[in-house]
């Protein structure tokens, strides 16, 4: 028999006490600090206390570039058709239903018209949590259409990389991409329509050996890993540590393979003030 | 082997002599066939299986040529003659209907086995035979002379043309030199220079591909390495001059497509191209390098396959065996295509030249299902 009872049962589970705070708080990676999540949203998605950039989605990362958050999307009906019928562990189809389910989106990248600062521009903006911002087929198709749709109407292009290179699993048609997206951007060079790259992080392979590193101008955001082969694949090649901060993007500034690193709340500013010098009022 | 080692070196002055050698070959033949088919079990062959045959088809090939020069053959026809003669030409065919089946067995690894064979012909090898006056341009003119990438003027067929391509090795040193063919940023720099000069001054360019990739080592990253493959890209995309590539051994990724932006892209049979090398892929997807075999056949990577996904223009057949079998077959039947395609992009108004190459890359690998 028990001395004291309690008389309404279990513990009433409502009330003040019961917010949780998990998924409020993150840790940054980089600092180890603890950090209130808006604290984090409001600065962009950068921790306020070390400025490490994190990784962001399509949408939030078009959100922050044009004017009110809004703009109006293009292509987004091109779905793979999965070409070579390509299992590894995984059927690579079940991989895109995940994909197309988890994010949203039909492929790695959404293709926007929207202002910016008041002028026109055209974003592509891939999505890295689609496959690893894998390009194939689709991909290669949208940003080729971006690009076309660019230059036929005299509009700025902004591609915002996030990309782990080709997509494994459409082959050799991954890497045609390359080709295709290098040979529509050659016209509008010749048609000298402005095009700023934006490399975030990572920009590797087959994304950082075409349009990535093909803008008027190339920037990025501080600490993205920009290369074309992968640390590993370099590790295990030279077999030798690679250096501290190598292919980050304070590295290839370092070595002249950028034009500009830029803060995330920079880059606004700084593409409207390029835009400024790449068109000539009428 | 003792009965054609034997054959090779006596000579038979007599057609009844004669006929009995044809036999023997007719004999060794018939034990490769059996060996062979038995050796298929379903699952493909071995490349050991493969090689083995055709080594010994080879050998009963020489046999009978060598047969058909003895002069008992080339002297005045009698019936018995004319017999024999019949006898060694349908051995002949039945030689190398075996030979050509026999490569079409191959897999894509196997494939992939024939494309890095050490004894292929390497871009050198195919400068002497295919092409005249070679006098090579080095360096980018900003680093480095990249030797896993040479450059020339040569002249083909007497016209003055470009030749540009990766270049192997087959000894450890010269290895070494050519960085195993894996061009550095300057090797791409090297190039686009070359080709820039001969869009300059009018000339054809001819591209050669043979690379496992485009190097991967801290250097190639901190000179450029993605922004030199994306230029190439671009550039070669506009250059006003035909502009014709063929793939010959591996065709490794955007190491291979940077210098592979062409008016015709083609193919050697035994080549392959792929975005990433079968092992590459197998130790990413699988976690297992030695699933390479079952990665190259899921890529798709040999030039059957790419001329059915309208990824490059045509194949250039090799000699029985393969290239490495033949190394004057293969460049005789190089050489003709080469000479067919340039006669085709010179019959073209420039202008429609270069808008039939920017429709192609602009249409080139389009996979995908419009949804809605």
């Amino acid at each position: 028999m028990a001395w004291f009872k309690r008389d309404s049962g279990d513990v009433d589970p409502s009330g003040e006490k019961k917010i949780r705070t998990e998924g409020l708080w993150v840790k940054c990676e980089q600092c180890r600090q603890v950090i209130w999540k808006k604290d984090i949203e409001e600065n962009f998605h950068c921790c306020p206390k070390c400025e490490k950039h994190f990784r962001i989605d399509a949408r939030t990362r078009l959100a922050q570039l044009l004017d009110d958050g809004a703009y109006e999307t293009d292509d987004d009906n091109l779905v793979s058709i999965d070409p070579l019928k390509f299992v590894d562990l995984k059927p690579y189809a079940s991989r895109l239903t995940a994909a197309r389910r988890d994010t949203g989106l039909n492929d790695a990248i959404i293709n926007a018209r929207g202002k910016l600062n008041g002028r026109p521009v055209i974003v592509s903006a891939m999505e890295y949590s689609f496959i690893g911002g894998s390009m194939g087929a689709v991909v290669g198709e949208m940003i080729a259409r971006a690009v076309e749709r660019a230059t036929d109407t005299r509009t700025p292009l902004i591609i915002v990389s996030a990309s782990g290179g080709a997509r494994m699993m459409e082959g050799v048609i991954s890497l045609m991409q390359l080709a295709k997206i290098s040979a529509v951007l050659a016209r509008m060079d010749d048609a000298k329509v402005p095009y700023i790259s934006i490399l975030t992080d990572p920009t590797t392979g087959g994304v950082t050996a075409s349009f990535a590193m093909l803008g008027d101008l190339n920037i990025a955001e501080p600490g993205a890993l920009i290369g074309f082969a992968g640390p590993r694949v370099i590790e295990q090649t030279i077999r030798q540590k690679l250096p501290p901060g190598f292919q980050r993007a304070e590295f290839l500034l370092e070595h002249g393979m950028l034009d500009a690193v830029v803060h995330r709340k920079e880059i606004k500013p700084y593409i409207a003030r390029a835009l400024d010098f790449m068109v000539k009022a009428a | 082997m003792s009965l054609s080692a034997t054959l090779g070196n006596e000579g038979y002055p007599r057609t009844a002599g004669l006929h009995t050698a044809v036999v023997a070959q007719e004999f060794l033949f018939l034990m490769v066939e059996s060996h062979w088919k038995s050796s298929q079990n379903g699952h493909g062959v071995k490349m050991e299986s493969v090689n083995k045959a055709q080594d010994e088809l080879q050998r009963i090939e020489q046999q009978i040529g060598k047969l058909k020069s003895q002069p008992a053959l080339a002297g005045p026809e009698s019936g018995q003659q004319q017999a024999v003669q019949q006898q060694v030409k349908e051995l002949q065919e039945r030689v190398s209907a075996l030979r050509r089946h026999i490569d079409s067995q191959l897999d894509a690894w196997q494939r992939t086995e024939l494309a890095r064979h050490p004894q292929r012909p390497y871009l050198l090898d195919y400068i002497e035979r295919i092409f005249t006056d070679w006098s090579e341009i080095h360096g980018d003119r900003s680093f480095a002379d990249d030797a896993s990438i040479i450059c020339g003027m040569a002249r083909f067929h007497g016209e003055d043309v470009l030749v540009l391509g990766h270049q192997k090795a087959r000894d450890t040193k010269q290895k070494v030199y050519r960085n195993f063919g894996m061009p550095n940023p300057e090797g791409y720099r090297k190039a686009l220079r070359a080709m820039q000069f001969a869009n300059k001054f009018g000339r054809p360019i001819f591209t050669f591909v043979d690379t496992p990739g485009a190097y991967p080592g801290i250097g190639a990253e901190e000179r450029g390495q993605g922004e030199a493959i994306a230029r190439n890209l671009l550039e070669m995309s506009r250059l006003r001059v035909p502009i014709i590539t063929t793939i010959t051994g591996e065709g490794g990724s955007g190491g291979a497509l940077a210098i592979a932006i062409a008016d015709r892209v083609l193919m050697m049979e035994n080549s392959v191209y792929s975005v990433i090398s079968p092992e590459g892929c197998a130790s990413i997807m699988w976690r297992d390098p030695s699933k390479r075999d079952v990665a190259a056949q899921a890529m798709r990577i040999t030039a059957k396959d790419l001329v059915e996904m309208n990824c490059v223009d045509g194949v250039v057949q090799e000699p029985e065996g393969g290239a490495h079998r033949d190394h004057e077959a293969a460049t005789a039947l190089l050489s003709t295509a080469l000479l067919a395609h340039l006669a085709e992009l010179k019959a073209l108004p420039l202008e429609q030249m270069l808008e039939q190459r920017y429709q192609k890359f602009r249409t080139i690998g389009q996979f995908f299902r419009v949804e809605g």
